[in-house]
């Protein structure tokens, strides 16, 4: 049962916690009037996320014209937002998931907002393909219905065909995973309500959970497949990404280094949003003892690894373009560095490859405030890393009489900024309304990893269970 | 009417060693409820495995053949399309979306599975024994009607239940 765990290691529940006193701690923040402060954030964001519908609204009825794509580049902000969103719901995955099936404990104080995390970025990307096809009213043509055209199918053997199922499959399973794991907490506030309404809307949430052993097994089995199949399914979607432009015939796009290189992108951008988020909701709801400095150091640690694998993969491509002799790869390379968007390259390099680095220092590790800036940073960097692939690489294609700038309009500018509303509108009602940490998780690992069960245990000497 | 006894705990490791001396004493438990899974529990209760995983592995299977079935009767019976005199059956290019339905026909079809197993619904009542299961106490359930409900309220005394309760539902 509580497996001996080495009192070296940093406890990952601090203080002397009960069970009860988990259960108090984290039902608290779903319970009495939320502050000001929560209501004037929401408002900001839901104001930002109405504007943002309304320009969608005058894109479908104006046309894509509303924006500053042009002959030659066709894939600017709508695209760029699209790969920023989707990668960043990854490490949602990768907490919940891929730390599940190594038994990496530390994921139990954050994978609850981080799932949710993901299902709302996922939620932000998938608007920007279907807004993007223009004619919002045909996108059932992508799915494979009979119809009297032939029966014409869909392509199959497109990527943007194989992207609508990577990202609808990865949305269905990311909510269910979720809402699986959810039940047992909604039990737990259930359990805690006073108020008859209460009661009842959280059991009807929780459907009636009540945590008996034969339900419990299920769980157990249901989680551990759920993982198993997340696991290549989000390494499959940013894969799928990455074959939009990968399979392309494009300079700059056609490379075999682009899924893994998009997939360690992924992971770095997310854990740099997970933290953005985490970092305000412990302060928040006072969830120090529960996200600790230690799961920060950890995340960082994983934003070193990625950030220096994304790194890497900018050196590889720079090298191969000289190294292929292929005058128009090495142009490519040339023009996004030194052509009309160096200023994006840069910032692109400085956000992602440098910044990343100072996490060597320990103490700048284990910092929250300087977490907080680098996760912004990170973030900027890898909105600016997709920028750079999509916008500069079509600006300037094989004839120089086509080359072109783009630049924004306000249309464009309102939807990203809509999509930044919508995404932090979701996460708030969601910290307000359920259990920010996995309760039921968070109580099973008590015993070995709680800071007081971790001294109790070594004082006694090493006992085995 | 039916009429249960509930002994109550308040860790998981006297619960494990009450589990077990209750059951080799020859008395039936109806049900454990826990706040969260205690690994090994469901052995010494001496449940089954749960069969979840199996369902999973038939759904995704079924899925990968049906989408790859589906797609290349598209492709080579219902609309052939000839592009660039590329060949009809592409296979490799296939991959992808079957993988995708694979996991997506798994994952929902064992999601269905887990809550109707479980009984887990929305109009029906859940029989709530203790309220602080999903807090901190760990309940021992036995139906009245199957136990001698003195040689359980002793058993578990002795085997360190903190409160012994009964409870009724209509």
């Amino acid at each position: 049962m509580s497996a001996y765990e080495s009192s070296i290691r940093e406890p990952l529940i601090k203080g002397d916690k009960t069970y009860h006193q988990i259960t108090q701690d984290i039902v608290r923040s779903t319970t009495g009037v939320p502050p000001m402060t929560w209501f004037a954030i929401t408002g900001l964001t839901a104001t930002f996320m109405t504007i943002g519908f309304i320009m969608i609204g005058y894109t479908v009825w104006m046309g894509i014209g509303t924006w500053g794509l042009n002959r030659t580049v066709g894939w600017a902000w709508d695209i760029t937002n699209f790969v920023w969103w989707i990668g960043i719901g990854h490490a949602g995955t990768l907490i919940s998931a891929i730390l599940l099936i190594f038994r990496q404990r530390w994921r139990t104080g954050i994978n609850r907002s981080a799932e949710a995390m993901t299902i709302f970025a996922v939620m932000c990307a998938g608007l920007f393909p279907a807004i993007h096809m223009g004619r919002l009213w045909l996108a059932f043509f992508i799915f494979p219905y009979p119809n009297t055209r032939g029966p014409l199918w869909p392509n199959w053997v497109s990527p943007l065909m194989w992207d609508v199922f990577a990202i609808s499959t990865y949305f269905t399973v990311s909510l269910l995973f979720w809402y699986s794991g959810l039940l047992p907490d909604f039990a737990t506030v259930r359990d805690q309500a006073k108020s008859k309404i209460r009661k009842f809307i959280y059991n009807k949430l929780s459907w009636g959970w009540t945590g008996s052993t034969k339900h419990w097994q299920r769980f157990e089995s249901l989680s551990l497949v759920l993982a198993g199949l997340s696991t290549p399914l989000v390494l499959s979607v940013h894969t799928i990404v990455s074959f939009d432009f990968a399979t392309s015939v494009i300079p700059g796009w056609h490379t075999t280094i682009f899924p893994p290189y998009f997939v360690a992108g992924a992971i770095f951008s997310g854990f740099a949003m997970v933290l953005t988020l985490m970092l305000i909701t412990r302060k928040a709801f006072k969830l120090e003892d529960y996200i600790t400095i230690g799961h920060i150091e950890s995340m960082n640690k994983i934003i070193i690894l990625t950030g220096s694998i994304v790194g890497i993969a900018y050196l590889t491509e720079l090298f191969m373009a000289w190294y292929s002799g292929f005058p128009y790869e090495q142009f490519a390379f040339y023009n996004r560095a030194l052509g009309p968007y160096w200023w994006a390259y840069w910032i692109m390099m400085f956000c992602n490859v440098v910044s990343p680095q100072l996490f060597w220092i320990k103490a700048l590790r284990r910092n929250a405030a300087f977490t907080f800036l680098m996760s912004i940073v990170i973030n900027i960097g890898m909105w600016f890393e997709r920028f750079v692939i999509i916008a500069t690489t079509l600006a300037r294609d094989y004839l120089p009489s086509s080359w072109s700038y783009y630049t924004p309009t306000y249309v464009e500018i309102l939807i990203f900024t809509g999509t930044l509303g919508l995404f932090f509108t979701l996460f708030l009602l969601f910290a307000r309304a359920f259990p920010v940490v996995a309760i039921a998780e968070v109580k099973a690992i008590l015993k070995t990893s709680g800071e007081k069960q971790k001294e109790l245990h070594h004082h006694n000497g090493v006992e085995h269970h | 009417m039916e009429k249960f006894i509930v002994g109550l705990f308040d860790d998981d490791e006297v619960l494990m060693k009450a589990v077990k001396a209750v059951r080799s004493a020859g008395v039936k438990i109806h049900d454990v409820l826990t706040p969260y899974p205690i690994h090994g529990l469901d052995g010494a209760m001496g449940l089954k495995d749960s069969r979840l995983h199996t369902v999973g592995f038939i759904a995704g299977a079924a899925g990968a053949i049906g989408t790859l079935a589906f797609i290349i009767w598209t492709t080579t019976v219902s609309f052939p399309h000839n592009i660039g005199g590329k060949p009809f059956l592409a296979l490799p290019a296939y991959v992808p979306i079957t993988f995708e339905m694979t996991v997506l026909s798994a994952s929902v079809t064992m999601v269905i599975a887990f809550f109707a197993r479980c009984g887990l619904s929305l109009i029906k009542e859940p029989r709530i024994f203790d309220e602080r299961t999903t807090d901190d106490k760990f309940a021992m359930i036995f139906s009245a009607d199957e136990v001698d409900s003195n040689k359980v309220r002793e058993l578990l005394k002795q085997n360190g239940a903190i409160e012994v309760n009964e409870k009724s539902f209509d």
